[in-house]
Formats: structure tokens, sequence, C-alpha cells
């Protein structure tokens, strides 16, 4: 068996065993993303000998009798992730030259952890994105291919690059950040599962900020079991972040094998969209059968403001994101070009530093927050978003987890979709909600559309309950029994 | 009658209100872990939360959150146990973030009460509207270099208390009056220091002019005035230039303006049409602001008795003029003076010799109570020698004077120069007698009916005697003699 067909629970016990090494694994590891990085770009900065030098400790730390279930496992780190002495973009040409001389909370866990840093991973600029087309530094192709066809595919986004580095076997898993389906929709379109947690759940401190009431760190990887063993050590309450939860983090590995038996899942009635692709509705009836078949309950129910999810994010997130970017005015770190007075250089810096895409939400953000709007836009969307959270409230006293399609489409062309902003925006129709609510949501790979790309199912469940949703999630990982692997991948 | 401006259209009333920011004592700035202290070198005070780097996040100072609190029992207000922190969004080069973090919608102080006093007597409240907790700016420098600005991001992130008033103020002598008590309540409380030299203390002036009856006119805001003097100035100016702009048929237009001391008047700084637009929204990095009410409680248990309950307490413990006691109360040090000296001894005897004599002393060799020559314990060791009369109030300056220019305590001093008070009446007696035969002519005059002469006798018999005699049994054997 191939090296890269390990998972991370594999992978850790190979490691454990000794049948592998931190250093084998992460020699292969490298030279993929050698070989294919050129052509997927899922990487923006890779870190060979960095990598090299952490497994090297890892594996003395594994002969120590010391190790995690992460020490020595190979991570694509997005890099929305700032990472001490190790470039850190957002995707964004304003941060080019900036080198942080910190480390993100949630990175340094999973370094603390023993886990091996492969490079930054490309994304959406600033997370604003549902392609990975607006980064900076090019796209990053899917690698996933539609049946027959060599055209290039979108991986989804933001978290684009981590999605594509793991399905094509260029990392063991991944760290992404979920600010309206930045994980789950990428998870979807790469076969891959992928969890935004509860909003709280893991520390925001040293991750560059998008949204900030709605970003949200998360992981990546092959299966429910790997996304459950890295969020194990990502979680965790943080004094360096205020809206972070002091809460115990269970173990959710743990979890992963608790079965459906006796859940009540909630199935929405507004999900139920005019036009939704057909094989997506498809597949999601073959979902709900799925845990029937497990022994969950199915109940019908209705999370009646669902319409107005992608409304109210489109009105929070540019809100909050045209303050966040304010920062960047190229006075003390990033890029800077000069101008004649300050305001020329805020200009020539902002319009220079600044994609297409970040440039349109900073503006539709301070327009819904300037004087004579606010009460309109701004205001009026916080309180359809408290309507909304209360939908999921309200829902979960009488169910423990909800399904839906988590993406209203499989993987689309390079290219596509990228006239008309709003048609990109429709994207995340499905995770927006949960997002807005702050609950935790999860992509699993169910299936395959007719033109052999991958379908994700998504699971959501109450705030801080991720453990219903590993369980849920594994059984219809279980059930769906999703083998394929793309064409592109390291061998 | 109040305070009022003659225009040439009839009279004038000025209203005015203040917003004072106030910078909070704390090791800490508001937000993150960096010093918040006064000086250093540029830059050296600054974490990567204050100059805004990527991914960074605001955490709040519950120190800074307390001196809130605690000025807010201090102005009798409301505390509000539900407060949120909004962004005022603005760009500036020493604005690291491009957003101050404040309260906008929902400060942590409710209204309150200040008392003021005038020159007259008159007490008069001023009402608070509210205070909030904000974030200073770092400080821009455009003289350091030809063609570049420098920033220095020291006090970038320190906290500030805004205090506004509501537009209760009438008068020049009335902003003076309220912006000293909230300088003395702050001071009191240890909140904030109130050096508005170092900028520690400023107030933005709100003035505008109407004629009696009037609803309220339109108002101009001037901007970081930094003295007592000048915001009384800048009230006065800012109100005639008003007057001026209405009777010669103008209208006056909602701005902001500077107060130039240099040439004591105000000018446009912005209009409102070029007001920033500061896109306040809730802060999201930060999660609303609750208190219990226990922790008030606590913080209002330990608050320091203010200015007000202490002037009070002074007049009916000590039995002195309220007026004197607001002298003495003017600040803690002053008042803890007082306190130590007069304890056990006669209030009023005390605070006239504090108020004149000592303080007369610090003013002349320039200290202070802290480096003052004459220590508490040796100015109650005086007047106790006045007192139990071993010398007499003339006698008891001297000695003072003394004790200013050499340190020495005055029993020494006393000892040392031979000053006790003559009180043997025989000594007295021949005293008066040898003074009353040396004037025998002013005797006659006395005795035809000139009283005003007994003085003078009185005074040469002290000059006799050193000015030792006790002036009681002095006057009661010129008396006598003189029969």
């Amino acid at each position: 068996m191939s090296i890269f067909e390990l998972t991370i629970a594999g992978a850790a016990k190979a490691l454990a065993a000794g049948s592998v090494s931190a250093v084998e694994l992460v020699t292969a590891y490298n030279g993929a993303v050698a070989e294919l990085n050129p052509r997927l770009n899922a990487y923006i900065t890779v870190t060979p000998e960095l990598a090299l030098e952490q497994a090297k400790a890892a594996d003395a730390r594994i002969a120590a009798g010391d190790a995690t279930p992460l020490t020595g496992i190979p991570l694509a780190i997005k890099d929305l992730f700032c990472t001490e002495g190790v470039r850190t973009t957002a995707a964004s040409k304003i941060l080019e030259p900036f080198i942080p001389q910190y480390e993100s909370t949630v990175s340094g866990k999973l370094k603390a952890a023993g886990a091996v840093m492969l490079g930054k991973a490309n994304l959406d600029e600033f997370a604003m994105g549902s392609s990975n087309a607006t980064s900076g530094y090019g796209p990053v192709e899917n690698p996933w291919k539609r049946a027959g066809s060599d055209a290039r595919l979108v991986p989804g986004g933001s978290s684009g690059g981590s999605a594509a580095a793991v399905a094509a076997r260029m990392a063991l898993g991944a760290t992404g950040t979920d600010t309206g389906g930045s994980i789950r929709q990428p998870a979807a379109f790469t076969g891959l599962a992928g969890i935004k947690p509860t909003y709280g759940r893991c520390s925001r401190y040293g991750i560059i900020a998008f949204a900030s009431s709605l970003d949200q760190a998360g992981p990546m990887a092959r299966n429910v079991e790997d996304c459950a063993l890295l969020l194990n050590a990502m979680a965790g309450f943080d004094t360096k972040d205020s809206t972070s939860a002091d809460r115990v983090v269970p173990d959710f590995a743990a979890a992963v094998e608790r079965g459906v038996k006796g859940l009540r899942i909630g199935i929405p009635a507004e999900y139920r969209m005019d036009g939704t692709n057909p094989e997506i509705v498809a597949l999601w009836e073959k979902g709900i059968e799925w845990l029937k078949d497990a022994g969950a309950e199915i109940v019908d129910i209705s999370l009646p403001h669902t319409k107005y999810g992608l409304a109210v994010y489109y009105i929070v997130a540019p809100a909050e994101a045209s303050s966040n970017l304010a920062r960047y005015d190229g006075v003390r770190f990033g890029a800077r070009v000069d101008g004649v007075d300050l305001i020329d250089m805020y200009e020539r810096t902002r319009a220079a530093g600044f994609g297409a895409e970040v440039k349109r939400r900073i503006m539709i953000g301070t327009y819904v927050l300037s004087h004579g709007y606010y009460d309109a836009y701004y205001l009026k969307a916080q309180k359809v978003r408290n309507l909304i959270l209360r939908d999921f409230t309200d829902v979960f006293a009488k169910v423990d987890a909800i399904l839906t399609p988590t993406a209203p489409s499989a993987a689309f062309g390079l290219g596509e979709k990228m006239d008309d902003p709003v048609t990109m925006y429709l994207n995340d129709v499905f995770t927006v909600p949960a997002s807005l609510a702050g609950v935790p949501a999860m992509s699993v790979p169910a299936g395959l559309s007719a033109e052999g790309l991958p379908l994700g199912l998504q699971v959501i469940g109450r705030h801080f309950d991720e453990e219903t949703v590993f369980a849920v999630s594994a059984a219809i990982e279980k059930a769906a029994g999703f083998t394929p692997l793309p064409e592109l991948r390291a061998k | 009658m109040g305070y009022s401006l003659e225009g040439r259209t009839g009279t004038w009333e000025v209203v005015c209100g203040l917003e004072v920011h106030a910078q909070v004592i704390s090791q800490s700035k508001l937000f993150s872990g960096a010093s918040a202290t006064y000086g250093g070198a540029p830059n050296a005070h600054v974490s990567f939360v204050d100059a805004g780097f990527p991914g960074m996040l605001p955490v709040i100072n519950q120190e800074c959150v307390a001196q809130a609190v605690r000025t807010g029992l201090g102005l009798k207000a409301q505390i509000n146990l539900f407060s949120r922190f909004d962004r005022k969004n603005y760009f500036y080069a020493d604005l690291p973030n491009g957003y101050q973090i404040s309260q906008f919608e929902h400060p942590i102080v409710g209204t309150g009460i200040v008392e003021i006093e005038l020159q007259d007597g008159t007490i008069k409240h001023i009402g608070i509207t509210r205070l909030h907790l904000e974030q200073d700016a770092g400080k821009s420098m455009h003289d350091q270099h030809p063609a570049k600005s420098v920033i220095d991001l020291n006090r970038a992130g320190v906290a500030l208390m805004e205090i506004v008033s509501e537009p209760d103020i009438r008068s020049p002598e009335e902003a003076g009056a309220y912006l000293r008590k909230i300088r003395q309540i702050v001071r009191y409380l240890g909140t904030c220091d109130g050096n508005m030299e170092e900028g520690s203390m400023r107030a933005d002036v709100n003035v505008s002019v109407r004629k009696a009856g009037e609803e309220f006119r339109t108002r101009c805001e001037i901007k970081n005035v930094n003295s007592v003097r000048f915001v009384m100035h800048a009230v006065e100016t800012e109100a005639l230039r008003q007057i001026e702009v209405y009777e010669s048929g103008g209208e006056v237009k909602q701005e902001t303006r500077l107060y130039d001391p240099s040439k004591g008047e105000t000018r446009s700084m912005r209009s409102k049409e070029d007001a920033h637009d500061y896109r306040y929204f809730p802060e999201p990095d930060l999660l609303p602001l609750i208190l219990e009410q226990e922790f008030v409680d606590a913080l209002a248990a330990k608050l320091p008795e203010l200015p007000d309950e202490k002037r009070r307490r002074f007049c009916d413990q000590y039995g002195i003029p309220f007026y004197d006691a607001g002298v003495l109360v003017a600040d803690q040090t002053t008042a803890d003076f007082y306190e130590t000296v007069a304890k056990g001894r006669d209030g009023r005897l005390v605070a006239n010799w504090i108020s004149g004599d000592f303080f007369a002393a610090l003013n002349r060799t320039g200290t202070n109570i802290e480096t003052s020559p004459v220590s508490g314990e040796a100015l109650g060791q005086l007047l106790d020698l006045i007192t139990d009369k071993t010398i007499n109030g003339r006698i008891a300056k001297d000695v003072f004077e003394e004790m200013v220019e050499t340190g020495a305590m005055p029993a020494a001093i006393v000892e040392a120069k031979g000053l006790r008070q003559v009180t043997d009446t025989g000594a007295i007696d021949d005293a008066v007698t040898k003074v009353l035969a040396e004037n025998a002519d002013k005797v006659a005059e006395y005795k035809s009916g000139k009283d005003k002469l007994f003085g003078f006798f009185v005074g040469q018999v002290m000059k006799g005697m050193q000015g030792k005699g006790n002036p009681a049994l002095v006057n009661e054997a010129v008396k006598k003699q003189l029969g």
C-alpha cells in the first residue's frame, strides 16, 4: 500500500508501530508538494526544510513515548493563520512581504501537538470567495475532473488550497477557516470531510480577520475521524480571544463511533429550494434513508428565515470586513505604495494591494454602515440574524441534528460564475445560515455527480455539540462508503 | 443675576456643555498588556494589538473597567451593568486599526450630577449625560523630518474616559468650576492624574448662545482645549463670535473649531458637511461588558471620601466655615494634612494657620505639602505652644518664619531664643509703669479724651518686653494704671 493511502489515524498507528517514520512520511509529502503544486497551486508558500526539521523532532518525540495522535502528521496550514517566521499573506498582495513574529493559537496548538507544517495553503483573498479564484497568487485547480473532460475546475473557497492539498495527497489534513461556508463548500467540492465548529470553539487569535462575528477555524481531512483528531488539538479556550468559549473540549474522536440510534434528525423544508440541482436533492434523499436505516428518527422541520440568510450574510460580513481591513494602510507592515501625502499613500497602497472582490466587499460594507443606511441595512440584518438564530434554537428543542446538502452544485469550471458576483454568492446558500447562527456544521462526502464529481451532505448541530455532528457525519460516511479518488493526486 | 453678554440687539445667554477626556490611571492599556505609563522612548510601549497587526484581538483590561466604575460612582451616576463597545471607523496614520474602540450606544456610566461652587458662593448642579470608555490614538509628529511624518504609538490604546456633561453650563466661570471639579473628583478617586499640561485630561467645549426664553440655538464644538483658563476663555470668545455672527444677520453653522491660545480666538476646523461618517457598529471582537452588582458594590464600599462630603464633614466636625473647608479639601493631600494637624487640636486655629501662613510659606518657597520645610508635626507643636500660652500669637508668627527658614522644631526655637510669653504680672506692671512715665504728655492727652492712645501704650509695653508679654495681661495692666 502506498504511504499516501494512510489517513491521519492510520499514519498515527504506523508511526507508533514504527512501520514508518515521520521523516519518511514528510519526505514523501514534500515530494508530492514539489510534484503537484506547480500545477494545482494549492500552496502559496512551501516550507519543506522546516517540515523536515519538524519531522525529525516528531520522530524523537515518538521514540521518547511522548507522541500525540498528530505527532509527525504533515498538514497544510491555510495562509490566513499567522505563522511565526513564515510569510503569511491571506492571499493578498497587500501582505506579500508580511512575516509575522507571532503564531496563531490554532496553528500553535497543532505545532505543540507535534504536527508538521508543509506550507501555507492558498485561499480566496482575505477568505472572500467561493472558488479560490480571487487569490492574489493565482487560482487553485481542483484535482478532480469531470468524466471525460480535462477542464480545470475550482476547488471551492475560500479554503480551496487546503481542500486541493488534502484531496491531491499533498497533505494529510489541513486547517481551514469558515465564515459563510469556506470549509464546508470546498470540502464538498473535493470529496473531503470538513467541519466548521461552533463559533467560539477555536480561538481566532492570530487568524487574519475577515468577518469577526462569523470567522471560525476548523479542520479538513479525508474522513470524519481525521477531522475529529485535528479538532481535538485545535479547539479550546484562549484568553487572547474574548469570543472564544471557556468550555471543556470533549474527545471528538470518541464521538465518531457513537452511532445515530435514537437520534432525531431534522430535515428543513426551506432547503428544498426551487431550481436546486435534482442530483443534489436525490443525494439528500439518500442521506435521509441512510440515517433512517442506521436507527435515527427523521423529523420534518422548518427554519422559516432561511431565505434571508444570504442577504443577511452579505451585509454583516462585508460590514465587518470593511472595518477589519482598514488596518492595511501601508503604514506599519505589508506593502506600501508611496504617495504625495497620507491620503494619497492610502489610496495607492490599497488600490494596488487589494483585488477586485475585496474592494467590492469593502465598498458594500462601508455603504451599509454609512450614516442614513445603517438602520436599513446593518441593523435590519442583525435583527434578521437573531431570527435565524432563533429558528435554530427552536428547532434544536425538537431535533438533535439537521441534515441538508452542503452546496447547490458540484465543483464548477474555473471562469464560470465569475461574471456576476451574485451567482457566486449563491454557492453559500446552504452553509450561511449555520454560520449566522454560530452552530457547528460539517460537510461529509456522500456520492458522485453524474459527471463524476464529489458531492457533500451537511450535518448541523446544536451549539457546542460537535460530538453529535461527528456521530451523524460518521454514520453517513459509513453508509455512503465513498471511495473514489481524484485524478490528480500523489500515488 | 447670572452671566450674560450684551450685544447690539440685546442680552445674550451662553449655553455650554463639556466633553472631558480623562486618561485612566492603569498599569496596562485598555485592550492590551502593553504599559500605559507616560513617557518612554517612542514606540517602546507598543504591543502587536496596539499596532493593529493582522490577527490581533483586543482583550478588556478589568482594572480600566473598575476605574470607570469608580469614576461613575464619584459622579453620583448610574452604573450600567450592561454596556458594549463599538468601533468608530476613520483613517489616520496614528490610528493603527483604522478604527477606535469606543462605546457609542451603551456607555458604562449613565446620568449623574456634579456640584460646582461659584465665586459668590452659589452652589449649582451640572448634569452628567454619560461616561464611556475608549482607547486613545497614537501621536503623529510632523516636525521630525523634512518630508515625512513619524508616529509614536506609546499612547495608542491607553484607556480614556469621556465624561459628557449636559448643556447646563451658563458662563465661563461655570465651565472653569466644572472642569476643576471633575479634575478634583478623578484625582480624589485616583482614576486620572488630571494633568492637563501632559494631555492626560483635555476638553471639547460645546458652545451656543441664545436670547432669554429661547430654545437652544446651533452649537459649535471646540476641540481639545487643554487648560482650565483656555476653556474659560474659549467659551467667552466663541460666544462673542457667535453673537457677532447673529447680530450681523448671519447664521451660526454647526462645525468643529479649534481654539488658538496664542491668538485668543477660535477658528473653523471642519464643517458639518465635512464631518467624518464614523460608521459606528458593535465591536465583534468583544463580548458585551456585563458587570455584577456585587462588583460595583465592592468598588463603592472602598470609594474614598469625596470632596463634597469631606467638606461638609470638616464643617461639622471641626466647626470651620464652609468656605475654609472648601480651601482645605481642594486636594486630598491638603485635606489629609489638615486632618493630621487638627487631630486633638482646635480645628479653627489649624484651618487659619494652614490657609494663612502655611500656604503663604509654601508659595514663597516654591514647595508643596510633601516637600514643605514645616512638617505637620512641627506645625502642630507650634499651635500647641500658642494654646498652652507658652508663646503668644505675635511671637508664633516669628517662630513660624524661623521654622520655614531652618526647618527647626518650634519648641527648640522658643527655648533657644527665650521667646516664652511673660505672664508675671509684676514684670508686666513694671513695664507699664515705665512706659507711662516716659510718655507723661501722652498720658495727659489720653486723660483728656484721646482714647485711641490706649493702643499706643499697649504697643510700647509689648515692644519694651520684646513682644513676649501676654497680650491680655498687658491690656489689663495698662487699663489699671491709666485709672
